[in-house]
């Protein structure tokens, strides 16, 4: 990518404006049928497939070798050729070498992201050789002279009516193209002559199966088994990463791919190809010749599987990880981000979306993944969209962790390390040494409250933030409280009598020093229903650092965290967390960060604050002890993580259980995501991906008391929507009665 | 009245848009002659009971005929009921060109080939791979596109399928 096209606010702000609606618009669509056919599948038959599929590709991925070996013979003796490429370069060299040998000068190629990774077309057009492709949209792409801007949908970025605009100035056909029927009319009858004409075709595999050496082939519009079976020599091209074992494991995905990609029980044509297929050669200079032109012509048949920095990924025990990618584009899809900005800023050099940060960095580097690696703002929601159940923003998270550690160090790292002391090495970008520490300034802040939410707020710390942070102005800055949440409940008395549980109710950052109210009615509530409660000394979660992708940091804080709160587990305490993405560091990310075991004991003993009122409520705890809803409406909004862990539903029972009348959001995410709304560059694309929250309860925001239970989605929402936003727990308060 | 397989088969195919026929192994030639539209093309079936050779269809076709084509018949060893998928098998009578060049793709399907779901069609093409027959393409209604601003059928493919049903002999 050259500088140019570096993501800045500018440059989001230009795609906001080109390619936004388009992008929003199909991705949208994509992630909706993927939910009802996931739906129709039922979660249950679904999650089987994820959970074989991913054993398969884990199991392949460790056996690669011998695959390739397997893979190598079965298609030698079909009468093939494997060619095993180091590169990019000695990928097209070697297809360069087999066009001269067939003496071709026309090629046909079906949609390849390989291909693309290699820049396949750029190398035989610089040998004179025509190469077009025949996906439409990858046919769109190429006349356009653009970049793909989706896994699936390579031009779902451009209208129809641009499309109309594209193909009447290239083309200058008869008739207008005014219809999508027309342009497709045109494009079938353009491209059909040149696969009837073209020498080779070029097709990717979704799937290589080493025990025959065949390859599957997805395709919707039928051009895979144009481009494979009408010119005589056949070429795919595919990644090492793509073999199984055999037909046998191609049927988990044979569910997965098209459900994850569009929403489709199976595309219109898979086809499981074992070339050279017995189908006839055609010969079109003998068109009158019965037989398909009775010619004699042999079929031709190779298999390049490419490397370029796979066998590095299958020895790096962060990005392994990215092989198992079935390349469905899901998590792009479920990404508010990507569905705003879509692949020309929420990608690289090839790949686009969530899982593209783990092939840029394996494939081209770490320079290129950096360029867009901070557009995951690690909410999570593509976790359980990858049919392989691939921990995409952990992948993320280590990628930025190894840019940072990339830099050099400079003056700011200086004046940073005596004043926010923490694990990493100098070179991490002073803006996420401030966001990552945000345990110290909100210590800081705390403690010298009223007077630093005033200082902060003025015009001039602002303009400073803005310009040595790059914390937008615009934005609303937290403020803090002088009594934090654990100093005010070690200052309480209380005691329940016989409790029905005991609880550690963790004192996140922003519970602790920020929103404390939440806080203090978590405490109320549990105590209302039967709990003692205590507010043990424990510090950040980690969450912070390790958004800013700084992960020795997150790693100390997480041991902080167990240090502090296996005591309490040990002595058969509950923990309660009130922020979603403190509770996700628990059961997610803290599996990376801690022993196994000390992980498994905190995840298994903490629970979202609603989560563990509706169990108590299942266990006999009264609802008579919180004050009703009296069918007053709620415009609820979870936050991403949380509906990642499958925990939203419990938030929503409760408050229907007491009286409210629920309406729940359906959006992606807020667009906050923690610290990314804060940053300048990220501001409008923030706001950009709020709005479609704010569409949804605006109308209803008069009548509904609007509650979300993230932070971040609070302020995002107090920022778009109307101030006053609170935590649902806030609303079981006995002291509203 | 048709049975619950050939039935729950024809409610699939009517869900992708895809016409469907069902007709007794003694109807099929007059059965073909309704559904295709002439010129018509075709790859002799992989059936010992049944052969297009005494339909309007023709065997072994030029270039040009495959290209001036209206219909290509070609004949399925399997389908998927709940899918409405056909399998169409890449052999020495071109069924893969048949199926694909013509705007009008009529497949024949044997009641007793259907398969009730993906898994079990696994199952089948897993016996056919041990048996050395190793190509297929499961097509499943007419080719179709979105990536020109809406969705449109017939793009390298047919644009019409027909779903030709021979019932079992009762």
């Amino acid at each position: 990518m050259s500088e140019s096209t570096k993501l800045d606010a500018d440059r989001i702000r230009t795609l906001l404006e080109t390619e936004s609606a388009e992008i929003k618009e199909n991705t949208r669509l994509f992630n909706a049928e993927r939910y009802d056919a996931v739906e129709a599948v039922g979660a249950e038959a679904h999650e089987g497939y994820r959970d074989r599929a991913r054993e398969i590709k884990e199991d392949a991925i460790e056996r690669l070798p011998e695959l390739i070996h397997q893979t190598r013979s079965a298609v030698e003796a079909n009468g093939g050729t494997v060619y095993v490429a180091d590169d990019a370069a000695d990928a097209n060299r070697y297809v360069s070498e087999v066009l001269d040998d067939e003496g071709a000068d026309s090629v046909v190629k079906s949609k390849s992201m390989t291909t693309e990774e290699i820049d396949l077309n750029e190398a035989l057009e610089a040998n004179d050789v025509d190469v077009w492709e025949t996906d439409l949209g990858e046919f769109v792409i190429q006349v356009a002279e653009e970049a793909p801007s989706h896994i699936v949908g390579p031009s779902l970025h451009k209208s129809r009516e641009e499309i109309t605009e594209l193909f009447e100035r290239e083309f200058d056909p008869d008739e207008s193209l005014d219809s999508a029927q027309k342009l497709t009319a045109f494009a079938r009858e353009y491209l059909g002559e040149r696969i009837d004409d073209a020498d080779v075709g070029i097709t990717g595999a979704n799937f290589v199966m080493a025990e025959s050496g065949s390859i599957a082939l997805v395709t919707n519009e039928g051009n895979a088994r144009k481009c494979a079976s009408i010119p005589d020599t056949h070429v795919a091209v595919a990644g090492i990463e793509k073999i199984i074992p055999s037909v046998a494991e191609l049927e988990p995905f044979a569910e997965l791919i098209s459900r994850s990609a569009t929403g489709q029980d199976i595309p219109q044509y898979l086809s499981l190809l074992t070339p050279p297929v017995d189908t006839p050669t055609i010969d079109f200079d003998r068109e009158d010749e019965p037989a398909f032109g009775g010619g004699d012509a042999e079929r031709d048949f190779h298999l390049v599987l490419i490397d370029n920095g796979r066998r590095a990924m299958r020895q790096d025990d962060e990005l392994r990880e990215t092989l198992y990618c079935i390349r469905c584009g899901a998590c792009a899809n479920s990404c508010a981000n990507f569905q705003s900005v879509g692949g020309h800023a929420f990608g690289g050099e090839t790949y686009t979306g969530g899982i593209a940060t783990g092939w840029e960095a394996g494939i081209e580097g770490l320079d290129v993944a950096e360029e867009f690696n901070d557009l995951c703002t690690g909410c999570s929601r593509c976790v359980n969209a990858c049919p392989v159940k691939i921990d995409i923003p952990w992948i993320n998270t280590v990628v930025r962790d190894r840019i940072n550690r990339g830099k050099d160090p400079g003056f700011d790292d200086l004046l940073v390390d005596g004043l926010v002391p923490d694990e990493e090495e100098s070179g991490t970008p002073l803006r996420k040494r401030f966001f990552g520490n945000f345990e110290t300034v909100a210590k800081l802040g705390s403690a010298t409250a009223p007077v630093s939410n005033a200082v902060a707020g003025t015009g001039a710390a602002r303009t400073a933030m803005e310009s040595v942070l790059g914390i937008d102005a615009r934005r609303d800055l937290p403020e803090f409280e002088r009594t934090t949440l654990r100093d005010w409940a070690q200052a309480r008395d209380t005691a329940v009598e016989d409790p029905m549980r005991r609880v550690a109710l963790y004192p996140d950052l922003y519970t602790n020093y920020v929103q404390t109210e939440r806080g203090k009615a978590a405490v109320r509530v549990l105590e209302a229903l039967g709990c003692e409660v205590v507010v043990p000394d424990a510090g950040g979660s980690g969450r912070a650092p390790l958004s800013q992708g700084m992960i020795a940091t997150a790693e100390e804080k997480a041991e902080g965290v167990a240090e502090s709160l296996l005591p309490y587990l040990d002595a058969g305490y509950d923990v309660v967390v009130v922020e979603p993405s403190d509770l996700a560091m628990f059961q997610r990310e803290y599996e990376k960060l801690l022993p196994a075991e000390t992980h498994e004991r905190i995840a298994e003993g903490s629970y979202e604050v609603m989560e563990f009122v509706y169990g108590l409520l299942e266990n006999g705890a009264e609802l008579d002890a919180l004050p009703g809803g009296e069918g007053d409406g709620v415009a609820y909004h979870s936050h991403c993580q949380q509906r990642t862990l499958g925990l939203e539903e419990y938030t929503k029972i409760v408050l229907e259980r007491l009286g409210y009348d629920v309406l729940t959001s359906d959006v992606e995410c807020c667009g906050m995501a923690g610290s990314f709304g804060y940053k300048s560059e990220y501001y409008d694309l923030s706001v950009d991906v709020g709005q479609s929250l704010v569409d949804q309860f605006e109308p209803a925001a008069d009548e509904r008391t609007v509650v979300a239970s993230g932070t971040s989605c609070m302020e995002q929402l107090d920022s778009l929507l109307a101030p006053g936003t609170r935590h649902p727990v806030e609303l079981l308060d006995p002291v509203r009665r | 009245m048709e049975t619950g397989t050939i039935q729950e088969f024809q409610q699939s195919l009517s869900s992708l848009d895809t016409a469907s026929t069902v007709v007794s192994a003694d109807e099929f030639e007059a059965g073909i002659a309704d559904v295709i539209e002439t010129p018509a093309v075709g790859a002799e079936l992989p059936f010992d009971d049944l052969s297009l050779s005494e339909t309007p269809v023709t065997l072994d076709p030029s270039p040009a005929q495959l290209r001036g084509a209206t219909t290509g018949v070609t004949g399925s060893r399997m389908g998927i009921t709940s899918l409405g998928t056909v399998a169409v098998e890449s052999r020495e009578e071109g069924d893969e060109f048949v199926a694909l060049y013509p705007e009008r793709h009529v497949a024949v399907v044997r009641e007793r080939d259907l398969e009730a779901d993906l898994s079990d069609a696994f199952g089948w093409l897993r016996n056919e791979f041990e048996a050395g027959r190793q190509s297929f393409i499961l097509a499943t209604g007419p080719s179709s596109t979105g990536d020109m601003g809406a969705l449109v059928q017939g793009v390298h493919g047919p644009e019409h399928v027909h779903i030709v049903i021979v019932r079992d002999n009762e």
